[in-house]
């Protein structure tokens, strides 16, 4: 009656790797009752939370559609579009890292909806526990999943000041997807129970994730992670490629962080909006131009002594063409531009 | 309050609050109320000639609306006030206008909750009283949480810049913009984890003279953006120190002086 999606051992491939899954589980599991991610499941505490959480959105959720961009790191790709109730608010890219011992999850979905999908698509992979659910920054779009990993033992990971960020916007957000959802569909965030003020490492077995708190950039709650083990640089919303870039947080901060960032090498980063994987940092290309362009359109304006609303309708034109949704968000970046440069 | 929530002032919200939609006669009702609730039964005349008012018909961000108002200068005005007809506090702010105004132009910026009638209305030094209006596409801007670095916001509370956009020349009216780092809380955001409101703190008078003279007293509201900006021009009488009174609603008061050396010409 309970399968894993996609992990019966059907074929020769698949059995061997059963087997290493099940001596690995013997292996750490000590007193614990070992059950084999790929073989009929029984019952369990950690499953009857997962299928509740299905049940509470009408039904089993379907797995979401993930590509694997190095072994063990799966990658939901989001729409290009603003949340919509056809779209669920599965706009960014999200996703989860397999490490021997455990799973983190990085950003839980943009609604309830989408992030019991996305535990679906980790059940459908792996039986492993899911230890970590990291919220890469407050955006509603990456982090109003986390409720369907609510579960004992799970940490969630935030930056030091996204609790604070949670409660000036936590109900603002949660309003505007019950408006767009409905109040089940929606989703809620989790507040953090671990907070990264600079670094901080999870060792998820045979494979480390490194985070970074970083200062104001795209938000002020922005985190990146870094697995060592496959050279992947999970960059979140410090990197948009096709999509336009979206400022709210700090756009002279964003520069100096994009530029440190440009100097670790990767051999992929995975960006917050765009293709799942892309060449790093030759990727970072576009977004810094843009960047750069708001910034010395802006200060050029400023010193001129133009208007915010002038300047919100002049500046950036020359990037129009290049980005999605160029129309919806490169004013209101103007307006945060303007709004930070007038202080310098 | 519910559909005021919608927002086109935040990050991955959909674009249109269709929710917000009110029809005209809505509209004009509000108006009617309030008009009365601040002027009584005073006539409102048109103020075309008199009073203009510029405003984004569609705001990018709600939280922060830039308005602008020109004054011909065929009357001479005492005062103007500025009315977000749909905010929950419409009277967004009051300009008292001292001897070293020069009254032609203001710029401010706004927070508007709802899709709104914005009125922008002159005094005159004979108590009449004329009105412009505008509507306005923008919603959520009050409800909208607090800007995206708050850390910075707090530390920097009460810090004010002074840009001045030409030579100054005594005698000759010199635009300014005035800034002021202040969060202006409207005590309309919910703590999520305490569930409490977070308490309102807002910017209640701007007082501004120049060697002394009144340039103008503003008695502001909620309404205004989180780091107020108003553009203004005064007549400076010569070299001299613009200065500055802020008093918010917890009573903080924040003063500063701006040296202001003509050019010789």
């Amino acid at each position: 009656m309970f399968k894993v999606r996609g992990f019966t051992p059907q074929s020769q491939q698949r059995q061997s790797l059963c087997n290493r899954l099940r001596a690995d589980l013997r292996a750490d599991s000590g007193n614990a009752p070992v059950f084999c991610p790929c073989c009929p499941l029984h019952l369990t505490r950690r499953r009857l939370i997962a299928s509740a959480a299905a049940l509470a959105l009408g039904g089993a959720a379907a797995a979401l559609p993930m590509q694997e961009v190095a072994p063990g790191i799966f990658v939901r790709r989001g729409e290009d579009a603003d949340a919509t109730a056809a779209n669920g608010d599965a706009i960014a890219n999200i996703g989860f890292v397999i490490g021997r011992d455990a799973i983190a999850v990085i950003d839980p979905g943009g609604s309830g909806a989408d992030g019991a999908r996305l535990l679906a698509a980790i059940r459908a992979r792996s039986e492993r526990p899911i230890r970590y659910v990291i919220a890469s920054h407050v955006h509603l779009d990456h982090i109003f999943g986390a409720n369907a990993f609510r579960a004992e033992g799970v940490e969630f990971i935030g930056h030091a000041r996204l609790p604070a960020a949670l409660a000036a916007r936590g109900a603002f957000y949660r309003q505007h997807l019950v408006d767009l959802l409905g109040p089940t569909a929606a989703g809620d965030f989790v507040p953090p129970t671990r907070l990264v003020e600079d670094e901080l490492r999870l060792d998820l077995g045979d494979r480390v994730l490194e985070i970074t708190a970083h200062p104001p950039a795209h938000t002020d709650t922005d985190l990146t992670v870094r697995d060592g083990a496959s050279g992947t640089f999970w960059a979140a919303d410090l990197l948009f490629v096709g999509r336009i870039p979206v400022l709210d947080g700090s756009l002279t901060g964003w520069l100096a962080t994009l530029a440190a960032l440009k100097q670790q090498a990767a051999r992929r980063a995975v960006p917050g909006h765009g293709p799942v994987s892309v060449a790093w940092p030759e990727a970072a290309a576009d977004e810094e131009r843009y960047l750069a362009t708001l910034a010395r359109e802006v200060r050029a304006l400023i010193a001129k002594g133009v208007d915010i609303e002038i300047a919100s309708r002049e500046v950036g034109y020359t990037e129009r063409d290049k980005w999605r949704l160029f129309d919806d968000y490169n004013a209101r970046n103007v307006i945060e531009a303007y709004k930070e440069l007038e202080w310098e | 309050m519910k559909h005021l929530l919608w927002a086109l002032g935040f990050v991955f919200l959909a674009a249109l609050p269709v929710h917000a939609q009110e029809d005209e006669a809505t509209r004009a009702a509000r108006w009617n109320d309030l008009r009365v609730a601040v002027f009584g039964q005073r006539p409102l005349r048109d103020g075309s000639g008199v009073i203009s008012l510029e405003a984004p018909v569609r705001a990018m961000n709600a939280a922060l609306v830039p308005v602008g108002i020109t004054l011909s200068g065929k009357k001479p005005i005492k005062a103007v006030y500025l009315l977000v007809d749909g905010n929950p506090s419409p009277l967004a702010g009051t300009f008292h206008f001292g001897p070293a105004i020069d009254p032609h132009l203001l710029r401010t910026r706004v927070r508007v909750e709802q899709y709104t009638l914005m009125h922008a209305v002159a005094e005159t030094t004979d108590g009449e009283l004329y009105v412009a209006e505008r509507f306005v596409k923008a919603a959520g801007g009050c409800s909208a949480p607090a800007g995206s670095n708050e850390e910075l916001a707090l530390k920097e509370m009460g810090r004010m810049k002074l840009n001045l956009t030409g030579t100054v020349v005594p005698g000759q009216p010199e635009l300014a913009e005035l800034l002021i780092r202040h969060p202006n809380n409207n005590g309309m955001q919910m703590d999520q984890i305490t569930r409490n409101y977070i308490p309102a703190r807002y910017i209640q008078t701007i007082h501004v003279t120049y060697n002394d003279h009144l340039v103008f007293d503003f008695d502001s509201d909620i309404s205004l953006s989180e780091d107020p900006a108003i553009t203004f021009a005064f007549i400076p009488d010569g070299p001299g120190a613009l200065k500055v009174r802020v008093e918010d609603s917890r009573k903080s008061v924040f003063n500063r002086s701006f040296d202001v050396v003509p050019a010789r010409s």
